[in-house]
Parts: structure tokens; C-alpha cells; sequence
């Protein structure tokens, strides 16, 4: 079928140790890249600005996250919170007439800096205290972004983004913003990939799985965990500022409070925790599939089979998300990743049935 | 100074309404180790079950007692249906489950009886409690009353037989295992407590405020009484919620007029990180120690 084995013989270390031994697989990633560069030209505006750029940054958001709590297994509830000060930051930057480019760079470093707080707790607890502690960050960076004027001008107000280029290129149009969000996106998750094959992963794996343990074979754990806290903190700084800039164009508070943090954690745990295809996944469905599956009982209400009030109409998303997060939970703890994972074994052998890898 | 008494009376009252919802929390972690982050859902749904019995023309009092029945037993449900499949999964599967039945609970429990607060009347009336020259809120006095209650039941309740059983569970699922003690049995029952906790929560909550999804936010700062007071003890959650209330009452007091606002959420915040780095089991908590 798609996954042909025969014939793919490496002979090279190298070719073993390649990001995607098996063909199939490059093909598909291309293919893939190919679809997404060429989005602007068969997509319809509004699928690309409110499909297709929501899940773009919100997938690099989950990456991030999944860097922390995938692979470094350390818990985190106030990663909405960490995309806000990279937001604010980058903001007040180019208000400033800081270029863009380097805005992001302090954005994510501020982010990376704050965030790095937050792993100070993570030092001396873990667990359900971790996300305790996070939990509690997360409501005072909200608070202080809305009280303290000089951030956010208030809870109620907004802030527009103001005209900036990124490379030279104004980020009006579209296809402009797109481009740069789709760009952010292969950074980052070329990192992931890659961090998973260097010493750093295998460390942060090794802190995942048992701390004392980590640190009896060696791995500075202080380091490791203050690492991981940085440098995914760091990467959802610059996907916050990416956030506002391309998506929302004008920030308020609300827009990075809790509910997003949960948001987020649901997408990393429904793709799959600590798979990169399981960022990917997780974004989609979190974000579009509660959206689909009202249109179709709107629809169905329409036609007449299933009456419903409008208040339960109004709430239904948010059921069908709750339920969305118990149902992966309980029948697929592993995740959308695994369900394709499964699916490719399956054909990677096929037609036989016995898996060997 | 009569201002800063009233604030701490009052602030003492709210703490322990804080207490009821968050004696829910520590009688689920109590037996089976899982912090219940749905509890202020599960206090709406108690608001709104008594909303409805009253509605369907049961008087206040009978309807609460119905509403414990139902509750306990959506409790049971809870475990038997979500929780019982989920042992040994790791930490953060669990909490999420529990975040996910909050958002759940949040759609349907509004979704299903609209979504405007709903009023409870207890019969308590509305005219302060006057003590000297102290004003204090008669419905927070009554909740506080019985959140009094509830702890010193729940007290007697771990010396009573089944008590006993729930506390060896708390200490080690394994070994009450293998003296024959039903461990899912016992985290039921305790998840069945927490729903009568969230019947009294939602009640009087309900009867202070409305009942509508707002209770639900009534869960941030119920964890942060749990974290001051330690997860597993009943005494903690008093005191903390005592602490807490009057914290979260009497700083808010000072403090808001020059900072504009809701600094009670920052207290509870700060609360809450400043326990976890000092002392992260609490003030009556136990200190686990671990083992390779």
C-alpha cells in the first residue's frame, strides 16, 4: 500500500538516523507542506483566516507545551498566561517602533524569563502541586495584566497591533500573516522533532520518568527542569505574539485567560501527550470539531428531527467539548497520535497483520 | 475599627462557606487520592437540583433532602462511570478528567434550566445580623453554621466502622485490598459525599448569591483552602477556610479602593504560592515521602 517496505534498505548510518527513514512518510510530509504553502491559492478567505490560521498558531502553541509536559513531564495550567506576557510584550515593543523581528525575539525572552518563575516552583514541587502552583500564576498574570493600566489599559479595553513588516513585508494582507504563523510553525516543530534526538531530550525524558532517578544516573535536574521550563516558555511567548499579531490583530485580556489554558492541556492530551503529530491533531479537533458537530445539530434542529431551546443550543459546545476531553480520557488515553499510529503499523505491514515495530 | 471587625466577621462567615465546598475536595482526596477540581461544578448542580425540586413544588427543606439523594447518588455515578477506569493512570489524565466533567457539567446544568440566576429562598431573610455595631449577612451566618456542622459530622463520620475503612483506603489502597476492605466502595462512598457537600454548598451559596454557572467559580478559592489547610484533613479545610475568608475579606477591604479591584483573586494567588513553597503539604496535611 502507501507504506512499501520492500525495496528501502539503508546502508548508511546516517540514512537510519534520518528524521523520517521511511518514504512514505517523507511524501506525506511533503505533500503536506506543499498543501499548506499553497493554502492562499485554493482556499477561500474566510476558511483561511478562521479554519486555518487558528490552527496553525494554536497547534505551535500546543508544541510548546508539549516540549514541557510531553517530554519533560512537568505539568503546566497557566501556559495561557505565558502566551499573554509574549503578547503584551511584543505589543508595547513595536509601539514603540521596535522592528518586528526583534520584537518577537524580546517577547519570547520576557516570556522565557517569566516563565522561568513559574519553574521555580517546579523545583520543589511536583504533581498536583505543580499545577497548583501554575494554576495560581496564571490568575496573577491576569490580574496584573487587566489592573495594571500601563499593559492592558484595562479589562475591558483592547489594543490594536499596530502596522508592522516582517522581513520587509507588510503584515496586511492575509496571505502575509499566514506565511508567517505557517513559518513559525515548521521552526518550532522542526525543534521538537529534533530536540527528541539530542542529549537535552533524553534528559528531560529521563526527568519525566522518574526525577530522583534522573538524578541518580547523573542529569542535573535543577538544570533540566529550569531548561525545559525556559525554552517552552520561550517558544509560547513567540507564539502569543504570533497569536496576536496574525490572528486577533487587537489583544484584550480575556483572550488569554484560564478557560485557554485548559484549552491547551485539552489539545496537548487529546493529540496525544508528548507526540508532535499529536499537536497537530489535538489543535484540530479541540478547535473545529465542537464547531462541526454544532453545525450538524443546528442543522438537524432545522430540519425538524430534534427539537432543542436555545439556551441548550448555546451550551452546547462547551458539553461537547467537556465531553470530548472525558471521552479521550477514557477510551484512548494515548491520543489522536496513537489512533494514527495504529492505523499506519497497520498498513506498514499490510496485507499481513503482525506488527514489528 | 468596627469596620475592620466587620470585615473579619464577615470574611470569617465567607471562609466558612468556603470550608463546605472545599470539605467536598478533601473527602475525595482523603480516599483516593485524586483532587476533585469538578467540585464547583458539582456545587451547582446541587444549587440547581434544589432549584428544581422547589420548582416542581417541594418546600425548601424537603427538597434539599431529595436533592442530597439525588446527589449522593450522581456521585456514585461519577466514580462508577469516570473515575473507576481511570486508576493508575498518570496525575495529569486525572485532573484533566475532572476539568473536563467541570466543563461539561458547566454547558448542562445551564444548557438544560437557562441560563439566568436562579433564586433561592431558605427562608433566612434579608435583614443583616446585628451584633453591636457589626452588620453581617444572615444567610453567610447560616451557612457558616452548618458548614460547622458538616465538619464536625464528617469528623465523627471517619470514627464511625466505615469511617475507619475510608481512612485505612486513604492510607494505602494495596493493604486494604488485602484485608478485605472494598477500596472502589470506598472511594464511591466518598465521591457520594462530596455530592451531599455540594448540596449544602449549592444551597447556601445559591440562597447568598443565585444560583446560576457562577458558583463554579466558587472552586479557586475552595482549592486554595484545601492547599492552606493541607489535602487530607478535615481540621485544615476549617481553619484554612477560616484564614482564607478573612484574608480574602479583610486585605480586599484595605486594598481595593487604591488598586482598583478584585484583589481577592490575587490573595487567594498569592495564598496558594506562597503555601506550595514553603510548606507544600499544607498546614495539617501529610508529608508523603518518596521512594525510588
Amino acid at each position: 500500500m502507501f507504506y512499501r517496505l520492500s525495496g528501502v534498505h539503508h546502508t548508511r548510518y546516517s540514512q537510519t538516523r534520518q528524521l523520517w527513514p521511511i518514504p512514505a512518510d517523507r511524501w506525506q510530509v511533503g505533500i503536506l507542506l506543499v498543501l499548506a504553502l499553497a493554502a492562499p491559492l485554493y482556499m477561500s478567505q474566510l476558511y483561511l483566516s478562521s479554519y486555518m490560521l487558528p490552527w496553525l498558531i494554536f497547534s505551535t502553541a500546543t508544541l510548546s507545551l508539549t516540549l514541557l509536559m510531553g517530554m519533560a513531564g512537568q505539568l503546566h495550567f497557566g501556559f495561557a498566561a505565558v502566551m499573554a506576557i509574549g503578547a503584551y510584550t511584543s505589543i508595547h515593543l513595536t509601539r514603540f517602533g521596535v522592528p518586528l523581528e526583534l520584537a518577537l525575539l524580546c517577547a519570547g525572552l520576557m516570556s522565557a524569563v517569566i516563565g522561568c518563575l513559574f519553574g521555580a516552583a517546579a523545583l520543589r514541587v511536583k504533581g498536583l502541586y505543580l499545577v497548583m502552583a501554575t494554576l495560581a500564576m496564571q490568575f496573577l498574570v491576569d490580574w496584573v495584566i487587566v489592573n495594571v493600566t500601563a499593559i492592558s489599559g484595562g479589562a475591558v479595553a483592547t489594543l490594536q497591533t499596530p502596522k508592522v513588516r516582517f522581513l520587509f513585508v507588510p503584515l496586511e494582507s492575509l496571505a502575509a500573516r499566514y506565511y508567517l504563523a505557517l513559518a513559525w510553525m515548521v521552526v518550532v516543530t522542526l525543534l521538537i522533532l529534533n530536540i527528541k534526538r539530542t542529549s537535552l531530550g533524553r534528559a528531560l525524558v529521563a526527568v519525566r520518568d522518574k526525577d530522583f532517578a534522573a538524578a541518580v544516573i547523573g542529569v542535573n535536574i535543577f538544570r533540566y527542569k529550569l531548561l525545559a521550563f525556559f525554552v517552552s516558555s520561550f517558544l509560547g511567548g513567540v507564539t502569543g505574539a504570533i497569536l496576536a499579531f496574525c490572528f486577533y490583530k487587537a489583544v484584550t485580556p480575556s483572550q488569554f485567560n484560564f478557560d485557554v489554558t485548559i484549552q491547551l492541556v485539552a489539545m496537548a492530551l487529546v493529540g496525544g501527550l508528548g507526540s508532535v503529530i499529536g499537536g497537530f491533531l489535538g489543535a484540530g479537533f479541540v478547535l473545529l470539531v465542537p464547531i462541526v458537530l454544532l453545525n450538524l445539530i443546528a442543522w438537524l434542529a432545522g430540519t425538524g428531527w430534534l427539537s432543542i431551546s436555545t439556551s441548550m443550543m448555546a451550551h452546547i459546545p462547551l458539553m461537547l467539548y467537556g465531553a470530548m476531553i472525558i471521552g479521550f480520557l477514557l477510551f484512548e488515553p494515548l491520543g489522536l497520535a496513537k489512533i494514527y499510529d495504529n492505523a499506519r503499523k497497520y498498513l506498514l505491514v499490510w496485507p499481513f497483520r503482525h506488527t514489528q515495530s | 475599627m468596627s469596620y475592620f471587625l466587620e470585615l473579619l466577621v464577615n470574611g470569617a462567615l465567607t471562609g466558612l462557606m468556603y470550608s463546605m465546598v472545599a470539605l467536598g475536595i478533601v473527602l475525595i482526596y482523603k480516599s483516593s487520592g485524586v483532587l476533585n477540581f469538578s467540585q464547583g461544578a458539582l456545587v451547582m448542580m446541587g444549587g440547581y437540583a434544589v432549584w428544581q425540586l422547589t420548582e416542581w413544588g417541594l418546600p425548601i427543606w424537603l427538597a434539599a433532602m431529595a436533592a442530597l439523594v439525588v446527589m449522593f447518588v450522581f456521585g456514585l455515578l461519577i466514580e462508577r462511570v469516570l473515575l473507576r477506569t481511570m486508576v493508575g493512570q498518570p496525575i495529569i489524565m486525572i485532573v484533566m478528567l475532572t476539568l473536563g466533567l467541570d466543563v461539561f457539567l458547566r454547558g448542562f446544568g445551564p444548557g438544560l434550566l437557562g441560563t439566568e440566576p436562579k433564586q433561592l429562598d431558605i427562608g433566612v431573610g434579608l435583614a443583616p445580623l446585628i451584633m453591636g455595631d457589626i452588620l453581617a449577612n444572615r444567610t453567610y451566618a447560616v451557612g457558616a453554621l452548618i458548614a460547622l456542622a458538616l465538619v464536625v459530622l464528617a469528623l465523627l463520620f471517619f470514627r464511625t466502622r466505615l469511617g475507619t475503612k475510608l481512612r485505612a483506603v486513604s492510607d494505602d489502597h494495596v493493604s486494604s485490598w488485602s484485608v478485605g476492605i472494598s477500596v472502589e466502595r470506598a472511594v464511591a462512598i466518598s465521591w457520594g459525599l462530596a455530592g451531599l457537600c455540594a448540596v449544602a454548598g449549592g444551597t447556601m451559596w445559591g440562597a447568598a448569591q443565585g444560583v446560576d454557572w457562577s458558583l463554579t467559580a466558587l472552586l479557586f478559592p475552595a482549592v486554595a483552602v484545601v492547599i492552606l489547610g493541607g489535602i487530607d484533613s478535615i481540621v485544615g479545610a476549617l481553619l484554612g477556610g477560616l484564614i482564607i475568608g478573612i484574608l480574602g475579606s479583610v486585605i480586599p477591604g484595605y486594598v481595593d479602593s487604591m488598586v482598583g479591584g478584585s484583589t481577592r483573586d490575587v490573595v487567594t494567588s498569592l495564598v496558594i504560592l506562597l503555601t506550595i513553597l514553603i510548606r507544600p503539604y499544607g498546614m495539617f496535611g501529610r508529608e508523603d515521602i518518596e521512594r525510588i
